[in-house]
């Protein structure tokens, strides 16, 4: 597993790159992130750092959680976020280091991970995309946005589990991958990614190397 | 201003000359083939132009042996430069559609007489 960099999407834009392309980019604020725990195999039975992001006022902050972040001398944090990694990465880390923007690399690719916007109990055409009475198949008829028919008669006798319907769409971790790192500003703590991020614009990202990165 | 906003207006270039429908452009466009690159001049009319700040394109159109050319360029694009404006046309509207379905003398636009281009 790879280290995942906490963040902020700030929201998208278009930008001009060398070739002249006109590129749409999500760009993501990475504040240090900082190393509030290391856990290992000898105490946790696993190997993790766990990285915190984003102060708050101690005034809301339960005496645990200070105590917890002043280990590593920190005062309280918003977001506290565990990545698996090897024992050998967890060695090089201190309580206390930051890590910053230039982790990554220009060009190279990185997976992010958001929670969708959440869009409530939603219709059939909004969370599936199906097509209602547009389509002249699939049993849709009178009432617009309905699904049309959901299986068979007598067999089998009832609707199979999964059957695609309304429900409570979004507000669901996801993650986009492969993006292109297209800029990066170490002084401002500005991430440029090529593409869409899952969202809301001021919503928690988490950034990490691609899994499935070309090399 | 926010960083979003700040990165978006970095890109504008403020050098391009003010430029409206109607009015005739000449600029030249960098075209990439394989590992060459070279220029192309385009002549022709402004017929549309929409979008704000980084997102802002144009339309242009030009007539070429009989068919009609028309392309579409964001404002700020690195692959325009000279971009000289030849006339200025009096138009009455802001997109010129109707264009496309004339030709000849009908497909003239009327040039501005307090317009002198820059030699």
């Amino acid at each position: 597993m790879a280290l995942r960099l906490l963040g902020t999407k700030l929201g998208m834009t278009q930008i001009f790159e060398e070739s002249g392309e006109m590129t749409p980019v999500t760009i993501i604020e990475l504040a240090p992130n900082i190393v509030i725990q290391k856990k290992t195999v000898e105490t946790d039975k696993y190997s993790a750092l766990q990285l915190g992001y984003e102060s708050k006022s101690a005034k809301n902050t339960s005496k645990p959680e200070i105590g917890h972040t002043k280990k590593a001398g920190q005062g309280p944090l918003r977001f506290l976020r565990e990545s698996r990694v090897d024992g050998a990465i967890v060695d090089n880390y201190n309580l206390g280091d930051e890590i910053k923007v230039d982790f990554f690399t220009t060009g190279e690719t990185v997976d992010v991970t958001g929670v969708t916007k959440g869009r409530g109990f939603a219709g059939v055409i909004k969370r599936h995309g199906m097509h209602g009475t547009a389509s002249l198949t699939h049993g849709a008829h009178e009432v617009m946005r309905h699904a049309g028919s959901i299986g068979a008669s007598a067999t089998p006798a009832r609707v199979f589990r999964g059957k695609r319907m309304a429900g409570r769409y979004g507000n669901d971790r996801q993650t986009t991958q492969n993006l292109r790192v297209v800029d990066l500003r170490v002084e401002e703590n500005i991430l440029i990614v090529k593409g869409a991020v899952s969202g809301r614009t001021g919503g928690l990202v988490m950034v990490q190397k691609s899994i499935k990165a070309k090399r | 201003m926010n960083i979003v906003d700040s990165i978006r207006n970095q890109q504008v270039n403020d050098d391009i000359p003010e430029f409206s429908v109607g009015d005739t452009l000449r600029f030249r466009v960098r075209v990439v083939e394989g590992a060459k690159e070279r220029f192309q001049t385009f002549q022709g009319s402004v017929i549309q132009r929409k979008g704000s700040g980084i997102e802002e394109t144009f339309t242009i159109r030009k007539v070429s042996g009989n068919v009609g050319v028309e392309r579409v360029f964001p404002v700020n694009s690195p692959n325009l430069s000279n971009i000289t404006i030849v006339s200025r046309g009096k138009v009455r509207r802001a997109k010129l559609y109707y264009l496309r379905k004339l030709s000849g003398k009908k497909a003239r636009i009327a040039s501005r007489r307090d317009f002198t281009p820059k030699k």
